[in-house]
């Protein structure tokens, strides 16, 4: 299995040729960035190409990319006052539904499929950026594995991704009567509302949230002196 | 007579064959199925979303929450998915010990299984005598992280600590004493290997007595034999992933196939099906209990003859030890950064899959420089079948549904994380 994913990638670079795909190629395994006119047609020919035979779609997941990279806390310089203390940033988690930012950002939701091949023993990773003209939308991958059914119901569920030709496109995870999508990155993770018995009312209602949003550590940035020797490969390269 | 037309009936979450909160909305005609509408997402946590504001090794702890017969299978996943990421190789004592302890919980959660499968179907004894065995393995649970359950015993770089030297005894209580306390003591007067070697010994003759319970008993095979068949193009399709898949005839097990930890320096079978029916699934998995117990026994083996480290030595991953952090200024440093903001992983993405018992468990991971996970996903085996659920039970009776519920052997803990 050692060499497999020099030998996809270099397949897949073969047979994809027409369809402007990017291959990144790493330790872990290939990724395969898929433009989203053509997502259904290359999972067409990874599933039925003799060379890739991808017959399992182990996995879809929706991705937001919002904030990606951003620090809570400055660690590569220090100013005259010394570091910051890292606690005031509104960082993932640490914001409330009112103090959410509302940025529009491209390319920020992309769906992520794996796939599998048994017969041949190799994995693949395809990606494709959802459109965003008022809706996110993906074309559904029904067609060609069935069982992303659920997998893209909770795609749609979690980050509002419009999954075209889905037959059931309802929520999944989240409460019946649910607003929002709750894993995209401007969702507070105290969530929106909470559910109580209301003793008058003598049944269960949803109020606003009561709890502080409360994340203790924040995220940091290090690009660590280990990688340090790597990282100055990558940018002479 | 009043002309009979198709009704709706709600099946579950309290229901106790639905195991846990299932709720199924079952269209039927008479007693047969029409349409089952499984509705999930009853016990949805977010575990994704809080593992994205915590550092990497506090959300060891929620993995064991997942799937919560098969603890230590959930960490696996995810440590391997962060130590691919940060490129750094376990060495081969923790990796013998992860084998060791994917197995007994591959035997737990099998047990597990075939105690609540067999009492939904109505063989009510078997429930207690897998129970009693599963007793066992909590023990080797505890006496190796302390919990019974949640372990947190797998960390990024290795395991959390050694094997015990000694495995803790039962004082006399007013319980237990006399024969009583002879006889719960008995396998404990050595190390955790000793003890569980024991088990090891005893455990092959106990797969046979569940055996003789089942395997030729009428009931039994009235229940499962011909119940939800799953040809292999359809087990691909829907994604189906473990016994699922191998009780369908396909041979595949990433434990064979895509190999880790020490998989490929243990001698063991997969058991692979033919008619993939609910029969054969009870078939394959009772065989692969016999494959783990062969597994844990090499592992025992091993693990008495080869002392060693079990922890990486990479303090920016791996906490020094208190000895150390007395006197050494850099290793207090390390330590304090350690818990405090733990530590941040190169930026990349990664896919890590383990064979679970119930099949395939991933964790698709996006990290961005920092030290916690930008996105983490995780690929429960139980969420793809229980979506083929509708496709199954059409067709079949009502009280089916209840025996293809117990073979798809599904917790809500992973499905609805």
């Amino acid at each position: 299995m050692s060499n497999y994913k020099f030998d996809l990638s270099k397949k897949l670079a073969d047979a994809l040729l027409d369809k402007d795909i990017k291959l990144e190629e790493s330790d872990h395994g290939v990724t395969c960035t898929v433009p989203l006119d053509s997502w259904i047609e290359v999972a067409k020919k990874l599933r039925d190409h003799k060379d890739f035979q991808f017959e399992q779609c182990i996995d879809v997941c929706g991705v937001d990319y919002f904030t990606y990279g951003e620090a809570e806390w400055q660690t590569d310089g220090v100013s005259s006052t010394g570091f910051s203390r890292g606690i005031n940033a509104k960082g993932p988690g640490r914001f409330s539904w009112s103090e959410r930012r509302q940025e529009s950002m491209p390319n920020r939701f992309a769906v992520v499929a794996q796939l599998l091949s048994i017969k041949h023993n190799h994995r693949l990773t395809i990606k494709c950026f959802a459109a965003d003209e008022g809706m996110l939308m993906v074309p559904s991958l029904i067609e060609v594995w069935p069982g992303v059914n659920w997998f893209e119901r909770e795609a749609f569920d979690l980050f509002g991704i419009i999954f075209k030709g889905h037959p059931d496109l309802r929520r999944i995870l989240t409460d019946y009567g649910f607003i929002g999508h709750p894993f995209r990155k401007d969702f507070p993770l105290t969530g929106n509302v909470e559910v109580i018995y209301d003793e008058e009312k003598g049944r269960v209602v949803y109020q606003p949230v009561s709890i502080e949003p409360r994340v203790l550590v924040p995220k940091t940035i290090r690009r660590d002196s280990r990688y340090v020797e790597n990282m100055n490969d990558q940018e002479a390269s | 007579m009043a002309e009979i037309k198709n009704y709706t009936m709600n099946f579950g979450p309290q229901h106790p064959a639905a195991h846990g909160v299932l709720r199924l909305i079952l269209e039927l005609d008479g007693e047969v199925v029409e349409h089952a509408d499984p509705h999930v997402g009853l016990l949805h946590r977010g575990t994704e979303k809080l593992a994205e504001t915590k550092p990497y090794n506090q959300s060891i702890g929620y993995m064991d929450r997942l799937d919560y017969v098969s603890m230590m299978c959930n960490e696996h996943a995810y440590v391997r998915a962060i130590e691919q990421l940060l490129g750094i190789e376990v060495p081969i004592r923790a990796q013998y010990i992860r084998t060791l302890f994917d197995e007994i919980t591959r035997v737990r959660n099998h047990l597990m299984w075939i105690g609540t499968h067999g009492l939904d179907l109505g063989a009510m004894a078997l429930f207690l005598y897998a129970f009693r065995e599963r007793e066992h393995c909590m023990d080797m649970y505890e006496a190796v992280s302390g919990a019974r359950m949640h372990a947190t015993y797998y960390r990024p770089g290795g395991v959390y600590r050694d094997l015990p030297d000694h495995m803790p005894q039962y004082a006399e209580s007013k319980w237990t004493k006399g024969k009583n306390l002879a006889s719960a003591n008995e396998w404990r007067d050595g190390s955790l290997l000793d003890f569980i070697d024991a088990f090891s010994d005893d455990f092959t003759h106990k797969i046979n007595e569940y055996r003789t319970l089942l395997q030729d008993n009428r009931i039994w095979k009235q229940r499962t034999v011909g119940i939800g068949v799953v040809s292999p193009e359809q087990a691909k399709a829907w994604g189906f992933t473990g016994p699922m898949l191998r009780g369908s005839g396909v041979a595949w097990d990433l434990r064979k196939k895509q190999t880790y930890a020490a998989y490929d320096k243990v001698d063991f079978d997969i058991p692979v099906g033919v008619n993939g029916d609910c029969y054969d699934r009870y078939l394959v998995r009772m065989e692969e209990m016999t494959q783990s117990n062969r597994i844990i026994k090499q592992c025992v083996q091993w693990l008495k003859a080869n002392p060693g480290p079990v922890m990486v030595d990479e303090y920016k991953v791996a906490p020094p030890d208190r000895e150390m952090m007395k006197e050494d200024m850099e290793s207090m440093i390390h330590h304090f950064k350690l818990f405090t903001e733990g530590y941040t992983v190169p930026a990349g993405e990664v896919y890590a899959a383990v064979e679970a018992p119930k099949g395939e468990f991933g964790v698709y991971m996006i990290s961005d420089d920092s030290n916690k996970p930008f996105r983490l996903k995780l690929r429960a085996p139980g969420f793809a079948h229980l979506s083929a659920m509708n496709d199954m039970v059409k067709g079949h009776m009502l009280a089916d549904v209840v025996a293809v519920i117990g073979t798809m052997d599904i917790v809500f803990g992973e499905i609805d994380r």
